[in-house]
């Protein structure tokens, strides 16, 4: 077939680009050649309309080993001990099919982590839906869930925290974000950077087959009514031939024979030899004919961009062939020396002894486009004036009811039971706390990990929405007593050619990015996922931030449960009662707009890092942050989890109840203490300046306030949990 | 005491039964499916997972496995072996235990704390154990057990069911079945009690950090009776 304009077209590519390749390469290019040009220059492998901006981003620290740029980021965690971490997106395919988009999220993910010599240790998801009234939401969230599990749970790695949203900008276009955390000597981390001349190039695991085929185009694409058509396009997972190669790359890890390995993501084939080569400042031969094939008579053109997954590229040191193919034989996984590493510069492909392409790297890599799109600043909402009257003709209890059990607040025990917490005998936080927590096997050690993002704030105001998604994940691991250290982001926004869009992305990144500069909580690794966008609507901004911390004896870990009855309760930072953008004013008041709460940064790191010192001086019971539903949320969710009441003192501060207990104020803890230690904490507050309020105390069953027993925890317990279980059922 | 934990292609929970039965004072040792030949064991372990990916049906394949034979002549011969979980699921495949363990009756994988209440402590397992009823942890989505009428009577009348699922007093009812597995049913054995086959995982439940420590219970009293 010959190649012009419109087949690029209809491969994704700008009339621009195309004429841009011919100009690169002098002449047109085959139909292989234009498949691989359309796989790397799609902006899901090229990142042209997010490069710019995410050069701005703080990556560096003391503990960063590896930043962005590798398949995962790695940050130092003592003792020779290294995590590896990074989220990543599965959007567009888990739309379509969202059992096998939501699997093959997280079995990318866990190779991109493996690849680097790290065995998992742990899962995290974000996944955000439509409406809970959209007729697809329940078959979404059900086939999703059934995914992430079916996929984690056969590899036996536990998945142990996550972050579920239901919004209408989601109806037509949902989120599917994974995370894994492996654990990796620090002096045994491989790279994807091939080095040497003639070294041969190895591909292991599954076989080749037709499915994916463009996959990484369509996932750079906005969807349109006829986007059930692209079922063909979502790879099929198999996690059972996933631990084989985990396992036998692991073994193979074990020596010196590796150096260097890729996992074919997106653009399977294509991108995992082109960024090994492009690393090394190398050039590439394969011979497709060794590719292993699982359907008969596929062409170059399909080989290379075909996304079965479960496959890995690796540039063997000369003379471990064999060795090797021992290791992969043992496991039963395929292996192939299909080429080796040359000093030409270019990818070389060989098909039936003929010479199929022949592309200098660097046109595919340094030199696909990079665009600096127009984007538009969002104003600063003005805030609302709630008056006395919005508030008059509600009743307390009712409110409490409707927000414990709001979609966005109650508890996901539904969801994270279907998902094995617990394989690898470590989970000593396990899904339902402030963050999950795993202990590095056989040290004291643990690591925290929680997903957060905040759709509603970023709408309204990206900078500080993108500020706030950061503190939220910092304020996570200092809750459950770990020290922040780094995190992994997965940037979910609309269309970029839409300035509207563009400037969401634009400004949540410098928001994102001063916080992470303030808290010196860098960006590791990460993923950018665009054209979120289905007819013409957007979702809404939605940066989610995976964090990742330190808790130095696990025997220290903080939950959010509260101990015993008659237990002081303090509520530390600040309220100043703003309900613009809270759950509370869109759900109670029917109120959308205002601006997002604001963040002090100086607040956010004095108040985290005295909660530390307060939980390591061992003076905290237990400890929540206050998050979405605002003060009266957070105590009703440690009630749950501890099985205990409270009583609320008499609020003083603020005119209005509702705004004291259901402002989404920003930078605030809830913890309980022990009434004999009172005095010290509070010393160490106001040694460290920290503003607190003292709350109530807790109680046995009795959630009391303004003297008046209301609800009991166990009636709180069945609103908290039973919302999810009745939607599904 | 010596012990074998047995990996196939697929298993997961092997390490965490290494890291217990090592815990207790078992001198443990991993061998690979495909070997034919047991070492010396006082206890050989079927650990929990997806040995072969679930394909065919849980257990099945491995039920084929090369090392199964060996397994099988050192269980007829009085050896002591216990599966968990996939474990479980591979006896019955072997036709060691009866039975077979089918889809949760909720189509959905669970993984929680449950109680079960053991229900026959005349043997190596569970003799002298100072509780009769354990929090142990469950992770499976095949665990709902069943047999036929007949193979249920021979069962309760040979008191070879080993344990029932039961609510934190210790009440058998529907309440507290989690996968919808026959009579409540957790776990069950042979004949002669020298095989054990239990949905719950106790090398789970070994350290107060982690979801609860009736594990300990299990393997400190296992390891008693062995001496």
């Amino acid at each position: 077939m010959e190649v012009n304009e419109k087949i690029a077209v209809d491969h994704g590519l700008k009339p621009d680009e195309y004429k841009k390749i011919c100009d690169l390469l002098m002449r047109v290019p085959n139909l292989t050649e234009l498949g691989i040009f359309s796989a790397m220059w799609n902006e899901h492998c090229s990142y042209k309309s997010s490069r710019l901006h995410l050069k701005k981003l703080n990556t560096k620290g003391k503990k960063v080993i590896q930043g962005p740029g590798e398949n995962a980021g790695v940050i130092d965690i003592g003792d020779d001990d290294a995590i590896v971490f990074k989220i990543e997106s599965h959007n567009h395919p888990s739309f379509i099919e969202p059992y096998q988009g939501a699997a093959t999220g997280v079995g990318g993910i866990m190779r991109d982590v493996f690849t680097m010599g790290a065995r998992p240790i742990a899962n995290l998801n974000s996944i955000h839906f439509g409406s809970t009234q959209h007729k697809k939401t329940k078959n979404l969230l059900r086939g999703v869930v059934k995914g992430i599990g079916g996929y984690g749970n056969c590899i036996g790695v536990p998945t142990i925290a996550g972050q579920t949203c239901f919004d209408q900008s989601y109806n037509g276009n949902i989120l599917v974000n994974a995370m894994t955390l492996g654990l990796v000597n620090k002096n045994k981390i491989f790279y994807s950077k091939a080095a040497g001349i003639n070294k041969p190039v190895i591909y292991v695991g599954s076989k080749t087959g037709r499915d994916g085929i463009h996959g990484a185009s369509m996932a750079s694409a906005i969807f349109d009514d006829k986007i059930e058509e692209k079922k063909p396009t979502v790879q099929v997972g198999d996690p059972f031939t996933e631990k084989l190669l985990l396992e036998a790359c692991l073994e193979l890890m074990s020596d010196k024979s590796i150096i260097a390995i890729q996992d074919m993501g997106a653009a399977g084939l294509t991108s995992s030899s082109i960024e090994m080569a492009s690393k090394g400042n190398l050039g590439i031969e394969l011979h497709l004919d060794k590719v292993p094939c699982r359907e008969e008579k596929m062409t170059p053109y399909e080989i290379m961009l075909s996304e079965s997954q479960e496959r890995m590229l690796i540039v063997l040191e000369n003379g471990k062939e064999d060795s090797a193919k021992k290791i992969f034989d043992k496991w039963n996984l395929d292996f192939a020396v299909i080429g080796k590493t040359t000093n030409s510069k270019n990818i070389e492909l060989y098909f039936e002894k003929e010479k199929v392409a022949n592309v200098p790297i660097k046109f595919l890599a340094n030199e696909a486009p990079m665009y600096d799109r127009p984007w538009k600043k969002t104003k600063l909402p003005q805030k609302i004036k709630f008056s006395n009257n919005d508030f008059k003709k509600l009743k307390f209890n009712d409110v409490i009811k409707k927000m414990i059990s709001h979609p966005n607040i109650c508890s996901k025990q539904w969801i994270w039971e279907q998902y094995d917490h617990t394989v690898m005998g470590d989970t000593i936080q396990k899904p339902g706390g402030d963050a999950g927590v795993v202990r590095v096997h056989g040290t004291k050690k643990a690591v925290a990990s929680s997903v957060d993002s905040s759709a509603s704030y970023c709408h309204a105001h990206p900078f500080t929405g993108g500020k706030q998604v950061v503190c939220e994940a910092w304020r996570n691991l200092v809750s459950v007593g770990a020290e922040p250290i780094a995190i992994t982001n997965c940037l979910n926004f609309g269309n970029p050619e839409k300035k509207e869009n563009m400037g969401e992305f634009v400004e949540c990144i410098d928001g994102i990015n001063e916080a992470s500069e303030y808290l010196n909580f860098p960006v590791v690794s990460g993923n950018v996922s665009f054209y979120n966008e289905t007819k013409d609507k957007g979702i809404k901004p939605t940066p989610t931030i995976g964090g990742v911390g330190l808790i130095k004896d696990y025997k220290n870990l903080m939950t959010m449960k509260f101990k015993s009855k008659e237990n002081l309760v303090l509520v530390i930072g600040k309220t100043e009662g703003n309900l613009d953008q809270s759950i509370f004013a869109n759900l109670i008041l029917d109120e959308r707009k205002g601006p997002p709460p604001e963040i002090n940064l100086f607040n956010e790191k004095n108040n985290g890092e005295t909660i530390l010192k307060i939980i390591k001086e061992k003076l905290a019971l237990s400890v929540h942050d206050v998050s979405l539903g605002g003060i009266m949320i957070g105590a009703l969710k440690m009630c749950v989890a501890g099985n205990k009441g409270i009583k609320f003192y008499k609020f003083k501060n603020l005119t209005n109840i509702y705004q004291y207990f259901f402002s989404e104020d920003q930078g605030r803890y809830i913890i309980e203490v022990d009434k004999n230690n009172l005095n010290k904490v509070e010393s160490i507050l106001k040694k460290n300046s920290v503003h607190f309020d003292l709350l109530g105390e807790t109680t046995d069953k009795e959630i009391i306030i303004n003297d008046e027993p209301t609800f009991t925890v166990d009636k709180v317990t069945e609103f908290y949990k039973g919302w999810l279980y009745k939607y599904m059922s | 005491m010596n012990s074998s934990v047995i990996i196939f292609p697929g298993s997961n929970c092997d390490r965490d039964m290494d890291v217990a039965l090592k815990k207790f004072g078992f001198k443990n040792k991993m061998v690979w499916h495909d070997d034919d030949k047991l070492p010396k064991s006082d206890l050989i372990v079927l650990p929990g997972g997806f040995s072969y990916g679930d394909y065919l049906r849980c257990g099945s394949i491995a039920g084929k496995s090369k090392i199964i034979q060996s397994v099988i002549d050192f269980a007829n011969s009085g050896g002591l072996v216990l599966g968990i979980c996939n474990g479980f699921q591979i006896l019955t495949e072997t036709g060691l235990l009866k039975g077979v363990l089918q889809q949760n009756k909720n189509i959905e994988f669970i993984c929680k704390n449950v109680f079960v209440k053991i229900n026959n402590s005349e043997n190596k397992f569970f003799e002298n154990i100072d509780k009769d009823v354990l929090e142990l942890h469950i992770a499976h989505n095949e665990g709902n057990y069943f047999c036929s009428e007949g193979e249920l009577k021979s069962l309760e009348d040979n008191n070879q069911i080993a344990a029932y699922y039961c609510g934190s007093d210790g009440k058998v009812d529907d309440k507290s079945n989690p996968n919808g597995a026959t009579k409540n049913i957790a776990g069950i054995f042979n004949e002669k009690k020298n095989i054990l086959g239990m949905m719950p995982h106790p090398e789970r439940m070994i350290d107060q950090s982690l979801s609860g420590e009736d594990g300990s219970i299990f393997f400190e009293n296992l390891l008693r009776n062995l001496k």
